[in-house]
């Protein structure tokens, strides 16, 4: 086992790093990389642009809005408005799963298709918006979907095809289908949070409200920020089911425009992903009412007090009972697995640079297997992922981020209504809530570890070669170098295939897959044997 | 059901391409620049398209893809990428410390118009390029061909880059071996060598992308052409480029540049089209076929001649890219099956030509290209008559499942199967190996679902 018994100084590592770097490169890149103090919380320069040639993790604004907010749905048509790599390299990669049922009319799954306009040259020269108009009008006629969405590529933008009047031109023309557009061009912002934000801001225009039906039940909910991959919302589902809980809408697993639309009839919305979607919280909060707090179901201790949380804000001593009793029940079979192996991977080192959320909640999982989270860090979140929603305040809006659309909300006059009154709210409070709140992830990582926003490929062999961790998670690009390295790779966005991770199955799904990881025995046999064997030459005396 | 929207009636599409089979320039263009040894290839760009590529190259070589962006914000789309590029060929340099970076344009820097020649020179003068090191690019806008032309472009970038004009030749033989496979890459030059030909093959993937586990990363593994080899290609004999869709231009501008003459000819997969390349590198050469080579053939013809009765009469529906379709087709052919529906994304009318000699025996055959030919075209196609097997990259698997087809995995990319990294598809082996995935993929088809009487122990 590669147990560290000591560990080296985080401020040290930082330093040494750095040294590589030009000057200005290392004086930027300085900003970005802190060592941890839980109690004080130290800042940390996250979404600003990424250095040139530097290599980075991260993708584009397309990426973000087509490819992780809109690409669950399965029910909407997604054409991708450019040439045709956009559209190809989303098509299907980020694995999320759906179930659509049998096929009917109830059934429709377009999430195996790749919709693309394909932009040739003389597109780019005399327009596109005739080519997207009839590719609409095909999209239509071929498949009679509820809902087409036209997503932005670079070119786009550049040469001014005006795709939300062309948009607003076919739903009018259609009647029954709904057609919406994304200004989500790869350029815009820094990163695939922009896109994140871009799609926020469009749901709750063109879909959030269109419908009035609320699902039956009690408890009736929203779970924002949660996209399926690996069935993490099939299992999800399931046990809020089992609690009695109702899901209205999930954004955007396994999710369908119809739960969109009917969003707003929820009393309460819950947030996984905080990076993604908390935009949609906000605004569902200001027009409809809703009160929204942060969950995290990654982890069986996090998912535990998710659920009493959820149940708690109903105040129905009912439902508290009844989420006990799921806990307890489930919470017998995590016991053992972990019994099981967390003497195997106790004391362990692991290190995290994923997504806008995932480097955070994946460290409960990791606590649970007793391994420490020795560094982290996201590859497009801002610093209220880090340091909490505390700093919003403070936080400079540059150039990048100005140019995404800040919509202005207010109480819709004719659906808004508080689900809970201001008593009761206050009163939530001093139980120990936090409504529109997310305390980041810096406040939950060990004084000394190392926080480091939008990770080079450079800084990442070095943080591997300096610390020797058990386990480094990161995504696809990362994956292959890391284990040329001799360390294991999780990839957090994919799972690599594994999963689901969510919930109490999930956690023990986890803890199955990072036991098998370390302890392979695979990566005893990278050293092929004879350059540990002294070459003997014989010698023959002759007799 | 997985594609249960895809309709049996055929409705003419103009503009909506659904399920494509193709995709764009640069990442063609991020391939073949691996193939260099030392190289960092350059996406001058938005970084979602660097991402996209880097992991669609990482999910088909499950290895390691390193290559840089621009980074584009909203400000380098308004006012031109230049500061963004000196800025990465900077940081590249320092950091990274390749031998040679190949920057590639995207459809955003294209519309722009950065001029990569004035950039890379602006970057020269202000002492961005380390002494020995070198920056080559291509221009490979999103929007015109797919990513089998990125490729050439960037083939083109090399020998505009690279090969020096040399009087004397030596008898060293250029090949250029199309956007295929390390595996085919390294088959390539093992048969070279087995006909004692002293060649260059370039780009070559092989040791890149294949790579071995050794406990490090190597930023530049040991494989790739080395520059220097490719600088000496100049002062070859000849040049055979192999595919004309991939390798052609390439070929072309080192004739114009360096007077090498040059032959293109098909890929080598199949055994018309390897008799092609060995007949053609023995006659460039001057040496003799071997006789290991002819044993090699030998068994191929055998496999043939044995399971003749599988392949007979067989209906095929492949897909992907010009230079694969059009080896593959005619060795289908040539094995009595019958490629009765084909598709490639890939634009050009020498495609549809040269397709239409290769089924003229095949009436029933329908053959398209270009923009609107996509995957869903040939689903609709196998719905209005069904085939006995499928060939084609991964987004196949849906059809193969709805249809109940069997289907072999060939092409780009492949993600969810390994194998195409290490066994070659050119060559005599390589048909060997297709040979046995077809007929394995035919008969474990038949005994899952024949009716239990018919099991046969034996083929």
């Amino acid at each position: 086992m590669n147990m560290i018994t000591k560990i080296p100084e985080a401020a040290a590592v930082k330093a040494e790093i750095l040294e590589k770097y030009p000057a200005k490169v290392a004086k930027k890149r300085s900003k970005s990389m802190v060592v941890n103090d839980p109690a004080t919380v130290p800042v940390v320069q996250a979404n600003v642009r990424t250095i040139p040639g530097i290599i980075s993790q991260r993708g584009c604004c397309y990426a973000g809005c087509k490819g992780v907010v809109l690409g669950p749905t399965r029910d909407i048509i997604n054409i991708t408005h450019g040439p045709i790599g956009c559209g190809f390299y989303s098509w299907l990669t980020r694995r999320n799963q759906t179930d659509p049922g049998e096929v009917g009319p109830d059934g429709e799954n377009f999430m195996m298709y790749c919709f693309s306009t394909d932009m040739q040259d003389e597109n780019i020269v005399f327009g596109g918006e005739k080519k997207l108009r009839a590719a609409i009008q095909e999209a239509y006629d071929i498949f009679h979907p509820k809902a087409i969405a036209v997503f932005a590529t670079c070119p786009v933008g550049l040469i001014g095809d005006d795709i939300h009047a062309i948009s607003r031109e076919m739903k009018e023309k259609f009647g029954d289908c709904n057609v919406f557009a994304f200004s989500c061009e790869g350029y815009k912002g820094v990163s695939q949070s922009a896109g994140h934000h871009i799609a926020n801001n469009q749901i709750f225009k063109h879909v959030i409200g269109r419908g009035n039906t609320r699902p039956d039940g009690k408890y009736v909910m929203n779970m924002l920020g949660e996209y399926n991959i690996g069935g993490d919302a099939f299992e999800l589902e399931r046990l809020l089911e089992s609690c009695g809980i109702t899901l209205n809408a999930t954004f955007s697993g396994n999710s369908t425009i119809g739960a969109f639309e009917n969003a707003h009839m929820a009393d309460l919305n819950v947030v996984m992903c905080h990076r993604s979607i908390n935009y949609v919280a906000d605004m569902i909060e200001k027009k409809y009412g809703i009160p929204w707090f942060k969950v995290n179901f990654i982890g069986a201790e996090s998912t535990a007090k998710s659920l009493r949380k959820i149940a708690q804000y109903f105040e129905d001593p009912a439902l508290a009972e009844r989420v006990e009793k799921v806990i307890a029940e489930e919470m017998a079979a995590v016991k053992d697995a972990s019994d099981e192996i967390r003497p195997r991977t106790e004391g362990r080192l692991a290190m995290l640079f994923v997504g806008g959320s995932r480097a955070h909640h994946y460290q409960d999982l990791f606590r649970e297997l007793g391994m420490k989270s020795i560094a982290a860090g996201y590859e497009f979140a801002h610093r209220d992922d880090y340091e909490g929603r505390r700093v919003l305040p403070t936080i400079q809006v540059d150039a990048d981020s100005r140019n995404i659309e800040e919509l202005h909300v207010e109480a819709d006059p004719a659906h808004y209504a508080p689900r809970k009154s201001t008593d009761e709210m206050e009163t939530l409070v001093q139980h120990g809530y936090e409504f529109n709140d997310y305390d980041g992830m810096m406040t939950e990582m060990e004084k000394g570890s190392l926080v480091i926003d939008d990770i080079s490929h450079y800084e990442m062999e070095r943080l591997i070669e300096t610390y020797h961790p058990a386990v480094f998670c990161a995504g696809i690009k990362e994956k292959y170098c890391v284990q040329k390295m001799g360390v294991p790779m999780k990839q957090l966005h994919s799972y690599d295939y594994g999963g689901p991770y969510a919930g109490f199955k999930g956690a023990i799904n986890f803890y199955r897959d990072i036991d098998r990881m370390v302890n392979a025995k695979v990566w005893k046999l990278i050293r092929p044997p004879w350059l540990d064997t002294p070459q003997i030459t014989a010698e023959f005396a002759s007799a | 059901m997985l594609l249960r929207h895809t309709p049996t009636e055929i409705k003419e599409r103009e503009a909506l391409t659904v399920n494509p089979a193709k995709t764009c320039q640069p990442i063609g263009a991020m391939y073949a620049a691996l193939g260099i040894h030392g190289c960092m290839p350059h996406s001058h760009g938005s970084q979602g398209c660097c991402s996209y590529h880097r992991s669609a190259l990482t999910r088909h070589y499950k290895e390691p893809v390193m290559a840089g962006t621009s980074s584009f914000t909203e400000g380098a789309s308004v006012f031109g990428g230049q500061a963004n590029l000196l800025s990465a060929i900077d940081t590249l340099f320092t950091v990274y410390n390749p031998e040679i970076i190949a920057v590639h344009t995207t459809c955003l820097s294209e519309t722009i118009g950065d001029d990569l020649n004035q950039i890379v020179g602006k970057a020269q003068e202000d002492g961005l390029i380390p002494p020995g090191k070198r920056v080559i690019y291509a221009s490979t806008p999103s929007y015109v061909g797919s990513h089998v032309t990125g490729f050439s472009n960037m083939v083109k970038g090399i020998v505009r880059g690279l090969p020096v004009k040399s009087a004397a030749k030596s008898d060293t033989i250029n090949i250029i071996p199309g956007w295929v496979e390390p595996s085919d890459m390294r088959e390539i030059k093992r048969l070279a060598k087995e006909m004692g030909v002293p060649v260059t093959v370039f780009p070559d993937t092989s040791g890149v992308l294949d790579s071995a586990m050794t406990g490090h990363h190597e930023m530049y593994p040991k494989g790739g052409t080395p520059v220097a080899d490719i600088v000496a290609a100049g002062a070859n004999k000849h040049t055979l480029a192999l595919g004309a869709f991939a390798s052609e231009e390439g070929a072309k501008a080192l004739e114009v540049k360096c007077g090498v003459p040059f032959t293109t000819l098909d890929l080598p997969i199949g055994i018309a089209a390897t008799d092609r390349f060995i007949q053609k590198l023995s006659d460039v050469s001057g040496k003799p076929v071997p006789e290991s080579i002819a044993d090699e053939r030998g068994r191929l013809v055998d496999l043939i001649t044995d399971m003749q009765q599988y392949f007979w009469g067989k209906r095929v529906a492949l897909w992907g890219d010009p230079d694969q379709l059009v080896a593959l087709s005619e060795f289908l052919c040539d094995i009595d099956m019958r490629p009765v529906y084909v598709v490639s994304g890939t634009p050009g009318k020498a495609f549809a030509e040269k397709m239409k000699k290769i089924l003229a025996d095949i009436p029933e055959a329908k053959c398209k290209n270009g923009a609107s030919a996509d995957m869903f075209l040939i689903h609709q196609w196998i719905k209005n008559g069904k085939v006995d097997l499928l060939l084609g990259n991964t987004y196949g698997k849906y059809i193969a499942r709805d249809e109940a087809t069997p289907f072999v995995r060939v092409g780009f990319p492949i993600l969810d199967r390994v194998g195409h990294s290490y066994f070659p598809l050119v060559g005599y082996a390589g048909a060997i190996r297709l040979l046995e995935r077809i007929l394995n993929a035919l008969l474990d088809h038949k005994d899952a679902t024949c009716p239990e009487t018919q099991v046969e122990l034996t083929m």
